[in-house]
């Protein structure tokens, strides 16, 4: 509290004396405190900020014999490699579409289910329906794509048989590569809307019920009231967030995409991540593995602080 | 409410409803198709018969699961990364974010800075996996816990209920009567906190439950495997060879395994089935004081 007043004066030269001594005060008054910070901050620094360090192996030829100091600079030796190599590209698109459709495709429906629970009058429909919704969420991705198999199996699924006794013939959902991108997204968003939908439930909640009964009087209907005074009321909260999933377009999480991979559908389904896994760990290849994941982090910190910048500028709604 | 209902919103309620009921089902039916599954014939669960009420009801998919020792080797480990993991978690959250929320500490914006850096910028799997290696923690079993024992959004999470929900008076009562800050963060601070611990803990905790990545690197001896690997091997793996053959041999093998498969589902998230109706709430209140800005 006190610092606070302090910065708020004008820097006259007593004063910043003054408050440099104050700044010396407050730090050996709660030395404690700088204890309590100090595992997380070892944790941060050996877990976060030493693979940094480590990153250079990117630009070097990594020998383990030499380690991570020793080894030889090549320069951008590894990345131009990658960028030449034949599946490149095909590994790009195949990220950047995953994670674009999945967000396009995936932002609208946790926004759809609030405003349509928003509307349901019976509180204990609503909480029941809320509860089950919410409960894919914490189910592990092994145990979701188990079930993606046996419910979608050819043979015995049930998506399947109800897909055969509607007149249709079993569709191999997870075996053709050119499923992969919808079984993954449907699946995606069935398991995470329920959760999503959270934010814009409470943010819904806070419009002011006196606009939804002027409203009434005016003679407005239940559609009305959602596209006039629902929707609006949202909106920073669905621009946030739009803004913080933009910024990790080139992100596709490794866990779902490699359990769902085969050999089949490894046209589709081989993104970044999954392939800095397989050249590095399972070929052990670690310099240029390195330097595909360096490639992927610096692409994805820029998309971040773009995306940022811009909605700073537009709509002063920016996440610092 | 009940004035001015007109016929629109009499359809819109119907069709509203509808939907949500449908939409509800669909999860309601996945859960109780695979518990009857679990609880049918191995033969009627492969031909398909199973549509929604078990059929020809047997506990050979439950024998099945009890006799392989190495769900339980995973069934252990993983009760034991949970409870050290979220301890420890929790421990270092709370403390760092109670720091960090203190105003008058000198420096806090700096560490801030580095330390949501590394939510937008991180060396990535293999320096990661290289400082593992390097720390001698290879197949060890802290190599599951620690690589990702602090989130830097649950210390957002926390820190922003502490600078909150915590009066300021309090302190400055407490600093008057010349306590010390440990003393005061555990009399305290805590014992007001316990809504936030409990976010932590379950956050934590269904983290540690669920995840497989750190075990999948980082460990070979078999022992030490997490519940989660174990179900992969079972569950995907065969189903993965399954789904690419489609041959009769290996459909024949199968028979048996499927019901093997819907039995382990079930046993896997027994605890999460269990306790999600207690829980719940704390899930929700974690996601309400994540959204006020940090």
């Amino acid at each position: 509290m006190i610092t606070q007043t302090v910065q708020e004066t004008t820097k006259s030269p007593r004063k910043q004396g003054r408050k440099r001594s104050l700044w010396r005060r407050n730090a050996i008054r709660n030395a404690d405190l700088y204890l309590f910070l100090l595992p997380t901050l070892i944790y941060f620094a050996v877990f976060h900020y030493a693979p940094m360090y480590g990153l250079q192996i990117a630009f070097k030829d990594f020998k383990a014999t030499k380690g991570i100091w020793g080894s030889e600079w090549v320069g951008f030796e590894h990345f131009i490699r990658f960028f030449h190599s034949a599946q490149f590209w095909d590994i790009l698109l195949n990220t950047v579409i995953l994670s674009l459709e999945s967000l396009v495709l995936g932002f609208f429906p946790p926004i759809i289910l609030a405003l349509m629970l928003n509307q349901v009058e019976n509180q204990k429909f609503k909480k029941i329906v809320q509860g089950v919704t919410y409960a894919p969420h914490f189910i592990s991705t092994v145990v979701m794509v188990s079930l993606l198999y046996c419910l979608l199996s050819t043979r015995n699924g049930i998506v399947n048989r109800i897909i055969e006794m509607l007149g249709g013939t079993a569709v191999p959902f997870m075996r053709d590569a050119e499923y992969f991108r919808g079984t993954y997204i449907v699946s995606g968003i069935w398991q995470g809307m329920g959760f999503s939908a959270i934010i814009y439930i409470a943010a819904l909640a806070g419009i002011s019920a006196e606009l939804h009964e002027a409203a009434i009087i005016d003679g407005a209907n239940k559609v009305q009231r959602i596209w006039h005074i629902d929707i609006p009321g949202i909106l920073p909260t669905i621009t946030i967030l739009l803004i913080m999933r933009s910024g990790s377009i080139m992100s596709v999480g490794f866990e779902k995409v490699f359990l769902m991979q085969t050999s089949l559908n490894l046209k589709r389904s081989q993104v970044i991540s999954t392939y800095v896994y397989q050249v590095g760990l399972v070929d052990a290849d670690f310099s240029f593995s390195a330097a595909v994941g360096f490639f992927n982090s610096i692409v994805n910190f820029i998309m971040i602080m773009f995306v940022n910048f811009i909605s700073g500028k537009v709509s002063e709604t920016s996440l610092w | 409410m009940a004035i001015g209902k007109t016929k629109g919103d009499k359809i819109f309620n119907f069709i509203n409803y509808t939907l949500l009921s449908l939409l509800a089902l669909s999860f309601i039916y996945v859960l109780i198709f695979v518990i009857s599954a679990s609880f049918s014939s191995p033969t009627a669960v492969y031909s398909g018969k199973v549509v929604l009420w078990p059929v020809d009801v047997t506990l050979e998919g439950y024998e099945r699961v009890f006799r392989e020792s190495k769900v339980w080797i995973g069934y252990r480990n993983t009760v034991f990364y949970t409870l050290v993991g979220t301890l420890l978690s929790v421990a270092l959250t709370t403390t760092s974010a109670y720091a960090l929320s203190r105003k008058d500490l000198p420096g806090r914006g700096v560490v801030t800075g580095l330390l949501v850096f590394t939510m937008f910028f991180s060396g990535g799997l293999i320096p990661t996996y290289l400082i593992i290696r390097d720390l001698n923690l290879l197949d060890s079993m802290w190599a599951v816990i620690l690589p990702s024992c602090v989130s830097m959004s649950n210390i957002i999470i926390a820190r922003t209920f502490f600078a909150n929900s915590i009066p300021i008076d309090l302190l400055e009562a407490a600093q008057l009567d010349g306590c010390s800050n440990s003393r005061y963060f555990f009399s305290i601070v805590l014992p007001l906190s316990q809504a936030i611990i409990a976010v932590l803990c379950l956050y934590y905790a269904v983290g540690y439950w669920n995840q497989y990545f750190n075990a999948m690197i980082y460990l070979k001896d078999r022992e030490k495997y997490t519940l989660q690997l174990i179900l992969r091997e079972i569950l995907i793996e065969a189903q993965a060879s399954e789904a690419m053959t489609d041959n009769l041999e290996a459909a024949q093998l199968q028979e048996v395994s499927e019901v093997l498969k819907y039995a382990l589902i079930i046993v896997a998230s027994v605890p999460m089935l269990i306790i999600y109706p207690f829980v719940q709430k704390y899930f929700v209140k974690g996601v309400m004081i994540g959204s006020l800005k940090g």
